[in-house]
């Protein structure tokens, strides 16, 4: 039988990615295992490998067709011994759907076609290629067929309509359980009681869906913005799915986090002679390339890592149903990339040396403008750095990025005059902004976080103990 | 020269077994399907199809035998026991043949004989006495990527009361009767029993019920079995529960059965003929499993959710597959079983779904958890009930014996079983089982309109009960 190839999530969050590049022609042989497609993720490039055998028989979505929904079919795999040239017209009809290889970490289980539209709650989420474009053309013949068999793998498409049966509902509805977030496996993906009770267990629960504007600040449509700037004054430049991710989250993170600021100044030239002569110490190889060179943010990392071990309740997650106390420090780093940001997290940065945090965000910073960072890469984390201090920044606020509970923001390092015992004395200086979840981290707990982080980058020496 | 090679060969043309051919014929397998007496099986020629012919003469003549009841008369009432006969053998022979229609416009090959599995892919028929129909292909080598076992099951043999046809009946002899005997002992109250019961008390026999288990009908709610008991008591049943019959001595024309009654006493009864109907076993034998591998557990063969057996290429559905017993979860199995071999991704069924319904005087349906089920399996319930007595439909059919019992989870609305016991309750209790198979909630049934005036007002009735909001009681 044909196997339909299917768009896969590669992330617990993607609904769709762009179809960058197809590796294999129609008629190439696969093996498990060979990349047969690149697909361009929310925020990286990611490999796509093959998980049957057999023959490319035929490639549904072009190279180059940005926003395939997750679960579209985008290609078939004849098996061995199959006619290539059936399976290629079968495309679509009663090839047995597979579900995209499970590899990264957390990848929603697989449900046939129909379910994914039915069950992404968003109207954006259907399983007809731009549908969510009213000038698109109509769902392709295949997708309407009235064929009986096809029932499961016909998408409709029905923008807002999560199906679920009544008790799933009120099930769903008494554990606080968006039913947006379930996959459903009941006939034609509709959620039933026993996928409430598996999300209830944190099964087959995906992402939050991105949160409906609240009543009140519902976005102007585009048109009325347009129509405020004269025609021909400006060019629409469409987003890219990193923008649209951006977008997302930052809104969701500044609407659903209550943010609480605190700002401290810090003294810093201690640590600027003590990274001076650990540099100047870094073993080189026969190129005369030194081992390492440690930043002032690396060491920032590493006292922001060892500030939360010190103070252990602001290394938080805020959670509806408890609040998960992290043992690690687990930072992430903002990167900016051309036409956006990411943060790849560096994991159990207490326990890591200077020199390891600088060689790893090096690595995380060169494939990040590469855009090849896995997601288990920038997903996670406990609290976060953001170092504006290079373009001359003097103080600001970061908006958190869940699931963190704190954001640092980083300030320039200049030389300021400053007053010690009655006098004037020039100082190397720099100002952090502590942005905190007051659900998780409150004033007090912040400003003792902010402290204990003050302590270590003043006196880098003890971040060696 | 005819075709010997099949996608899928199907052992057995029972309810599951031609349902299950049809299905595969419209996915587009070609199929065969292999049968050695009656197309159709025991459902259509020796089960439910023939005894419903029965009991609606029964249900007939007991109008007849109360005319005044609706303000007729009726006079010289008689019957004919052989004419009864004749018409249930009628309806089985009509259906027999639509099924043989229905293979031939499916395309399904039927093939005549004894099946055995040789290997994966592989089976003999030997040839048999019984006719077959026309067309049918004949003994030989059969192949088929996929083959399914629906054999079905034959009547539980219990030593001491082995049936030897003539005073001791199975459900054949018991569908066949050359007169109506005058006293009649049935030995086990399932649904077949009990609707072997009702049949010959109707027509005037002395029938006596022995049950082992401490209420007949043993798999219904017992609210409801103790309900149906008193009906059948009052109608002149004799029903003797926790009993056991221990020994049966046959004279020329009668049996003397000793019971023990389960409270340290024994005593005798005689009674012209005794049906046994102490259960059915599953036909697992003489199909080459214990060759093949094939794991059975207790008289059936073990199957996964999509019924397939630990040996790859063979499945098992219906009867020999395992309980229920029930000839709709044999059609709802082999539908599932041949959609999964597809790649359709078909729901497993959940077996808690399937209603169950025998059609003695009065009928008893239920679908889901009984109450003590319900309790068992730690649920916080609610109960509704509403009698036959409160509804307008019911009294003016001269039906007022008779309640509908609902259960619902407490915590979540959730329908957990819908019990009845009345007239025609066999062909409502579909309702409750669309309403469970929707995860409807007491809310959506409460929000039905249900026509007036009609029997099915009372299933709404009995869900307003559960929640303190009953009308006509």
């Amino acid at each position: 039988m044909p196997v339909n190839i299917l768009m896969p999530a590669l992330s617990p969050t993607m609904e769709k990615g762009n179809l960058a590049k197809w590796l294999k022609k129609e008629g190439d042989k696969v093996k498990p295992g060979d990349v047969i497609a690149e697909i361009e993720t929310d925020k990286a490039t990611m490999e796509y490998e093959a998980v049957d055998e057999g023959t490319l028989a035929k490639i549904v979505v072009p190279e180059g067709t940005p926003d395939v929904p997750v679960k579209t079919l985008i290609a078939v795999l004849a098996e061995e011994g199959e006619d290539v040239k059936a399976a290629a017209a079968a495309a679509g009809k009663g090839a047995a759907a597979k579900p995209p290889p499970p590899k990264p970490a957390g990848t929603a289980p697989s449900a046939p076609m129909g379910a994914a539209a039915a069950v992404h709650a968003s109207p954006a989420a259907q399983a007809v290629p731009q549908a969510r474009d009213p000038r698109a053309a109509p769902p392709p013949p295949q997708a309407r067929s009235s064929q009986r068999e096809q029932r499961q793998e016909t998408p409709v498409a029905r923008p807002n309509r999560v199906f679920s049966s009544p008790l799933a509902r009120r099930m769903a509805r008494e554990a606080g359980i968006d039913l947006g977030r379930i996959q459903g496996s009941g006939p034609h993906g509709r959620i039933i009681a026993r996928d409430v009770e598996a999300a209830k267990s944190g099964r087959g629960i995906m992402a939050p869906a991105p949160p409906a504007a609240a009543p009140g600040v519902q976005a102007p449509a585009d048109e009325k913005i347009r129509a405020l700037f004269e025609p021909g004054s400006y060019e629409a430049v469409p987003h890219d799915n990193i923008r649209k991710v951006i977008a997302r989250r930052l809104l969701e993170a500044k609407l659903t986090i209550p943010h609480f600021y605190l700002t401290l100044d810090c003294r810093i030239d201690k640590l600027l002679a003590a990274r001076e002569e650990i540099n100047a110490a870094a073993p080189k190889d026969k190129d005369g390339t030194p081992a390492y060179k440690i930043s002032v943010n690396d060491f920032v990392i590493k006292a922001l890592a060892l500030a939360l071990q010190r103070v252990p309740d602001a290394n938080v997650t805020w959670t509806e149903g408890a609040m998960l106390r992290h043992k690690h420090s687990d930072i992430g780093v903002a990167v900016s990339i051309p036409g956006g940001l990411i943060t790849p997290v560096v994991r159990h940065a207490e326990q890591k040396s200077l020199s390891i945090i600088s060689n790893e965000m090096k690595d995380f910073a060169a494939r990040a403008r590469a855009r090849k960072l896995a997601p288990q890469e920038y997903q996670g984390g406990t609290s976060a750095v953001s170092n504006l201090g290079m373009y001359g920044i003097k103080d600001f606020y970061a908006i958190i990025n869940p699931p963190h509970a704190s954001i640092l923001s980083i300030g320039a390092a200049e030389e300021r005059a400053i007053a010690r015992n009655g006098k004037i004395e020039a100082a190397h200086m720099m100002t952090v902004g502590l942005a905190t979840d007051h659900r998780a981290v409150d004033g007090a707990l912040g400003a003792v976080l902010l402290n204990a982080f003050k302590a270590l980058i003043e006196n880098p020496v003890m971040m060696v103990v | 020269m005819a075709e010997t090679s099949f996608d899928i060969i199907i052992i057995g043309s029972g309810p599951g077994g031609y349902v299950t051919a049809i299905r595969a014929a419209q996915l587009g397998f070609s199929t065969a399907i292999i049968e050695r007496d009656y197309l159709g099986g025991i459902c259509l020629n020796w089960g439910c199809i023939p005894t419903k012919a029965l009991l609606r003469s029964a249900e007939i003549f007991h109008y007849l035998q109360h005319p005044k009841d609706y303000g007729l008369s009726a006079e010289h009432v008689t019957y004919d026991p052989g004419a009864v006969v004749k018409r249930s053998r009628a309806v089985s022979k009509r259906l027999n043949d639509g099924v043989g229609f229905l293979m031939r416009k499916n395309k399904v090959a039927v093939i005549w004989g004894e099946a055995t599995i040789e290997a994966p892919g592989k089976v003999a028929v030997k040839s048999v006495a019984t006719p077959a129909p026309k067309g049918a292909l004949g003994a030989g080598a059969y192949q088929a990527k996929h083959i399914i076992i629906a054999t079905g099951a034959r009547p539980r043999v219990l030593p001491g009361l082995e049936p030897d046809k003539k005073l001791i009946w199975t459900y054949f002899e018991a569908m066949v009767p050359e007169h109506m005997p005058k006293s009649l002992l049935v030995v086990g109250s399932g649904a077949i029993g009990i609707e072997f019961a009702s049949f010959y008390r109707t027509f005037g026999a002395d029938v006596t019920v022995v049950e082992i288990l401490p209420q007949i009908l043993p798999a219904e709610d017992v609210e409801i079995s103790a309900f149906a008991r008193k009906q059948f008591e009052k109608q002149g049943i004799k029903i003797l529960t926790g009993a056991k019959v221990t020994k049966l001595d046959k004279a020329a024309d009668s049996v003397t059965a000793t019971i023990d009654t389960g409270k340290g006493t024994t005593q005798t009864l005689t009674a012209k003929r005794v049906i046994s109907a102490v259960g059915v076993v599953g036909n697992i034998e003489n199909l080459g499993l214990e060759k093949l591998g094939v794991k059975t557990e207790r008289g059936a063969i073990v199957i996964d959710a999509l019924n397939r057996t630990n040996v790859p290429g063979i499945y098992a559905i219906g009867d020999v597959a395992g309980a229920p017993l029930l000839a709709h979860k044999a059609e709802h199995e082999g539908v599932i079983c041949v959609e999964a071999v597809k790649g359709l991704k078909p729901h497993p069924m959940d077996k808690r779904l399937i209603p169950g319904c025998t059609y003695c005087a009065p009928q008893i349906a239920s679908v889901g958890l009984t109450e003590q089920a319900a309790k068992e399996n730690k649920y916080d319930i609610r109960v509704g009930r509403f009698p036959f007595a409160g509804n307008g439909k019911a009294i003016a059919l001269g039906e007022d014996q008779g309640l509908v019992k609902v259960i619902f989870d407490r915590k979540t609305g959730a329908l957990l079983g819908a019990h009845m016991v009345g007239a025609e309750v066999t062909e409502l209790i579909q309702g409750y089982v669309v309403a469970m198979n929707l995860e409807t909630t007491e809310e959506e049934l409460m929000h039905t309109v249900f026509p007036h005036p009609t029997l099915s007002e009372m299933m709404k009735e009995a869900v307003l009960d559960a929640y303190g909001r009953v009308l006509n009681i």
